[in-house]
């Protein structure tokens, strides 16, 4: 037999890594809570999700209608990463707003982009920055963004079928250098160099595969970002407003620039296109 | 439209998953390893339902793994297989089942007996000489059944698995440009080049 002397006792994992203050038990009970999911009343029916299904669904009296329609884009580069998004939130055919904020400022070194529902996406990003805090304090250390994309994609795991809806990339600057994570209401995580997410993500990826490179320099990647994000909002009716670009570098994010897309429109209009060969 | 192979031979499986991520119509991802080592000389690969699939496999992967820590004895291919069923099948009647399809591939460090088993998200478990997971089997178990033989070398059983994923370059709608190919044998698992 294996000596197990060395686990604790009474606790089902080996939590082995706690410091030796004498407040350590009370420090890890608190913690416990402070990393669990937090509970939501679920509706008070047999089964909260076919409600909820049902309540979504078009035969469903007073239909619940979900606010889509978004394009968001990050991409990893030899500078650091490129968050771009636009602006605009919709309501079925009414646009509800042309000045959403889509990015989400987590902390000063973590990021993270809205698209789906906008109260999920802001609710549990909120969330994810309030558990990154709790795990810097206990830590004494920054958390990585592949740590921190897990958490957000654990959480939205355990609601998976209620209705939840979500699309988001988190990104950030960690120990291992720039990263980038795409985490979705599925419950999908996917680390990867190049993103876009929403109703717009094909007309996106559709510029930014085509002029995508590791190589670009920052102004370069800067104006892809911006371009691919205009074409979307250009094909996309449910995609609009400006343009709003962040930069992640090893000290932390930085805004970079919002540029309303009907300027961009005339400014790309005079300039030649580019060539082929 | 997710593909998985596994090939049995002297002393070793050898597997193959396609590596592309893809949501609704749009490929989020090109290599992507879908397969988590369970231990030394178990290797677990899935498809299925976005989320689930990782969910699950590494609830199994660390589950393995604690029996391993506790019992100072790394739990057999089969012995996984059957707990990992059996986990599949008491979440099929909860109202959320994992939706997940798996190739279990193992090979016995001592008797160097290779193994693979099958399983679906309705917890049906076969052990099989050679599988395929996904469309994939619609096109190649046919293949496989022609061309497979008892106690293949790594070199006949890398030539087959270019069959099969050849013969899906042919006639599959769906594009997989990439697999991923491991051999599980005696050593533990290792990334291969076909």
């Amino acid at each position: 037999m294996l000596d197990l002397s060395f686990l604790p006792s009474g606790r089902g994992g080996a939590v082995t890594d706690l410091p030796d203050d004498q407040d350590d038990a009370q420090t890890f009970a608190m913690d416990a809570a402070a990393f669990s999911h937090p509970s939501f009343v679920l509706p008070s029916v047999a089964d909260p999700v076919a409600w909820m299904k049902h309540q979504m669904s078009d035969a469903a009296e007073n239909r619940i209608k979900m606010a889509k329609g978004t394009t968001t884009l990050a991409f990893k580069f030899k500078d650091g990463i490129i968050v771009a998004v636009d602006s605009r939130a919709t309501g079925g055919t009414y646009i509800a707003s042309q000045s959403v904020k889509k990015i989400i400022e987590i902390n000063p070194y973590l990021l993270g982009t809205m698209a789906g529902g906008a109260a999920d996406c802001s609710y549990w990003e909120r969330e994810l920055g309030r558990r990154c805090r709790v795990y810097e304090l206990r830590n004494k250390e920054r958390i990585s963004v592949a740590a921190a994309s897990k958490l957000l994609s654990n959480m939205v795991y355990a609601y998976k079928g209620m209705g939840l809806s979500m699309g988001t990339m988190v990104v950030g600057w960690d120990k291992t250098g720039p990263a980038l994570f795409y985490v979705d209401s599925d419950g999908q995580r996917l680390k990867g160099d190049l993103f876009s997410v929403g109703s717009g993500s094909t007309f996106a990826y559709g510029v930014l595969d085509s002029g995508y490179h590791c190589n670009l320099s920052i102004e370069e990647a800067i104006d892809l970002g911006r371009r691919s994000i205009y074409h979307a909002t250009f094909r996309d009716a449910a995609s609009g407003g400006s343009v709003l670009i962040y930069h992640v570098r090893q000290d932390g994010w930085q805004v970079i620039s919002r540029t309303d897309v009907t300027e961009l429109h005339y400014q790309y209009a005079e300039e030649p296109r580019p060539s082929l060969l | 439209m997710e593909a998985l192979f596994g090939i049995t031979g002297k002393g070793f499986v050898l597997t193959a998953s396609d590596t592309t991520m893809a949501r609704s119509i749009v490929i989020m991802k090109h290599g992507e390893d879908k397969s988590r080592v369970l231990n030394k000389n178990t290797l677990m690969m899935y498809t299925g339902e976005a989320g689930d699939t990782v969910q699950f496999a590494e609830y199994v992967q660390r589950n393995v793994q604690l029996y391993g820590i506790r019992n100072g004895v790394p739990l057999s291919a089969h012995a996984t297989a059957s707990y990992t069923r059996r986990e599949l099948a008491k979440a099929l009647r909860t109202r959320n089942p994992y939706h997940v399809n798996l190739l279990i591939a193992g090979t016995d460090p001592k008797t160097e007996t290779p193994e693979l088993y099958w399983l679906d998200h309705m917890a049906s478990m076969v052990k099989m000489p050679f599988a395929a997971q996904g469309y994939a089997s619609y096109f190649c178990m046919s293949t496989m059944d022609r061309y497979w033989k008892p106690d293949m070398t790594l070199e006949e059983a890398k030539a087959l698995m270019q069959k099969c994923i050849d013969e899906l370059k042919i006639r599959f709608i769906a594009s997989l440009p990439q697999f991923t190919i491991k051999i599980v044998d005696k050593d533990g698992i290792r990334d291969v080049q076909l």
